[in-house]
């Protein structure tokens, strides 16, 4: 096992070290400080966290908490101030992650087919592979009618569909999510969470989704971290117990769903009214 | 039904415009108001146009003002779009062109036209040179703030499935900034037409503005009229199939 790492140095496969044994990602004393123009402002602080082979991390936390900053870390869009991120790796040196952005992230220049063969393409893959995954994907997130309109032919739902189509195409070890359902409609993002558990189910692959949704991180999640407000730091983990396969029915009649339900909202409404603090509204 | 009518009367509005126009020129003229020599009624000018088709050659004083609008249009436009991409993505090209595009673009740029002849005398390559300097910024200036008003997000999109800096140029932020491109590219065309105008009317010997010219300073007013309502033709015509190859090339919009 070779694990490459991607920061502090520029190429993420620049560097070979030993393994810390079964984790993808081992996030390891990062932090992150943003200059503002009234002063350095701490967005994550001092997070180590480990990210294991196949597991559903589900990372929830109030707005403004820094949980996109880290994601966007893991990704390599955004270097860390202080700290470092490793990735381990199974026979390969390289670490491909597949990012799902929150909101509009589909080129709305290209056709639904375009889209989600766009990093194939990148990576230099021939005509006929991207057609064949192309064809594939969008089957399975059931958009094949679709693949020749343009994003504004297409719901919400189903760009964000799209968006995931593109990132699952790529075949990356670790697939990373921003509020993908975030501007949903709550019906439209059940029936998603229920299609990304079965995708899921079926790739088992390395996933890390931020979301400020409870009930969305015990429907996904092998485990769930709660961030504290800013400056995020981890203020706990919480294993969620409910066998797989999954759906929103079975989650929701397990008699532990509340109990978890409960843990983490404890947790949570702390943080929220922290960050209400610091958002200004008491200091006004 | 609705969609069919609403169609109709989109038409009809349409072309109403003109012939409005037309019809009041037409009756003010013949009510005898006004001096017919100077406003003769439009339906007097197409005879006008047979015989200058006939007799003087109208259609090579368009074709002359046709290749030099386009030819300057695209000398213009081309460089443009790419300095105002390369300024849209690179702060420093940015901070170190805007001083230049910001106080070139305010120049009216007839003004301009005693340095291009000194430069390159009187030949087309003159014409086609003044027509590309009066757009460059115009269409730098457009491509610029379409990059800059594209969501940060698509850049982060293709640097996450590792796109180059070449990739990221011609993948995101070209076809990203399209509409934007687009509108600059419809004001150039515009100028275009506008400075070509000018510039045949300073430098008399071919195109339509020449036309204009030389019928006005022989008080042949029909033939000066016959040039100007060429020039809107012409100007429409240009606009249109720029929305024509609009429509090709943003199908997504």
């Amino acid at each position: 096992m070779a694990v490459a790492v991607a920061q502090p140095a520029k190429t993420k496969s620049a560097e070979v070290i030993g393994a810390p044994g079964g984790a993808a990602v081992a996030i390891a004393h990062v932090s992150r400080v943003f200059d503002s123009p009234s002063g350095p402002v701490v967005a994550i602080d001092d997070i180590s966290l480990e990210v294991n082979q196949g597991e559903f991390l589900v990372i929830v936390g109030p707005s403004g908490c820094g949980k996109t900053t880290l994601l966007r870390m893991i990704a390599d869009l955004d270097t860390p101030t202080s700290g470092r991120i490793a990735f381990s790796v199974q026979g390969s040196r390289e670490m491909r992650n597949a990012m799902v952005f929150q909101g509009r992230s589909v080129f709305p220049w290209l056709t639904v087919e375009q889209n989600v063969g766009y990093g194939l393409k990148l990576a230099g893959a021939s005509r006929h592979v991207r057609r064949e995954t192309t064809t594939y994907l969008l089957t399975l997130v059931g958009l094949s009618r679709f693949s020749r309109s343009y994003p504004h032919q297409l719901s919400e739902g189903m760009r964000q569909r799209v968006a995931i189509a593109r990132a699952l195409a790529v075949d990356p070890q670790l697939l990373l999510m921003d509020e993908p359902f975030g501007a949903l409609d709550e019906q439209t993002r059940f029936i998603l969470q229920e299609e990304l558990l079965k995708i899921w189910e079926r790739t088992r692959k390395t996933v890390v989704l931020v979301t400020h949704s409870i009930d969305e991180a015990l429907t996904l999640a092998d485990r769930v971290v709660v961030m504290t407000a800013q400056p995020g730091k981890v203020k706990a983990a919480i294993s969620v117990p409910f066998s797989r396969p999954r759906s929103q029915e079975t989650v929701r009649s397990d008699p532990q769903f509340s109990r978890l339900f409960s843990e983490i909202w404890d947790l949570l409404r702390e943080e929220v009214q922290k960050a209400r603090l610091v958002g200004g509204e008491l200091l006004r | 039904m609705r969609i069919s009518s609403r169609r109709f009367l989109e038409a009809a509005l349409t072309i109403a415009a003109p012939v409005v126009l037309l019809l009041g020129w037409e009756a003010i003229s013949r009510s005898g108001w006004v001096n017919q020599l100077f406003w003769p009624p439009p339906s007097s000018l197409w005879d006008t146009a047979v015989t200058m088709v006939r007799e003087d050659d109208l259609f090579m004083d368009i074709r002359f003002s046709l290749v030099r609008i386009i030819g300057g249009f695209l000398l213009g436009a081309i460089p443009g779009i790419m300095l105002g991409l390369a300024m849209g993505l690179s702060w420093p090209v940015r901070v170190f062109m805007m001083p230049i595009a910001t106080a070139i673009y305010a120049i009216p740029k007839i003004a301009l036209l005693p340095l291009v002849i000194i430069a390159l005398g009187t030949g087309e390559t003159a014409k086609w040179t003044i027509v590309a300097i009066s757009i460059f910024f115009l269409v730098a200036l457009n491509t610029m703030s379409g990059v800059l008003s594209l969501d940060t997000m698509f850049r982060d999109v293709a640097r996450n499935f590792e796109a180059s800096r070449v990739q990221v140029f011609l993948g995101v932020a070209l076809p990203g900034s399209l509409p934007a491109i687009f509108t600059g590219l419809r004001l150039a065309l515009g100028f275009s037409l506008i400075v070509i105008v000018g510039t045949e009317f300073l430098s008399p010997s071919e195109g339509v503005g020449a036309l204009i010219w030389r019928s006005y300073s022989i008080l042949a007013i029909k033939e000066m009229y016959v040039g100007l309502i060429i020039t809107a033709i012409l100007g429409w015509l240009l606009i249109l199939s720029l929305d024509l190859i609009e429509r090709i090339v943003v199908p997504w919009n």
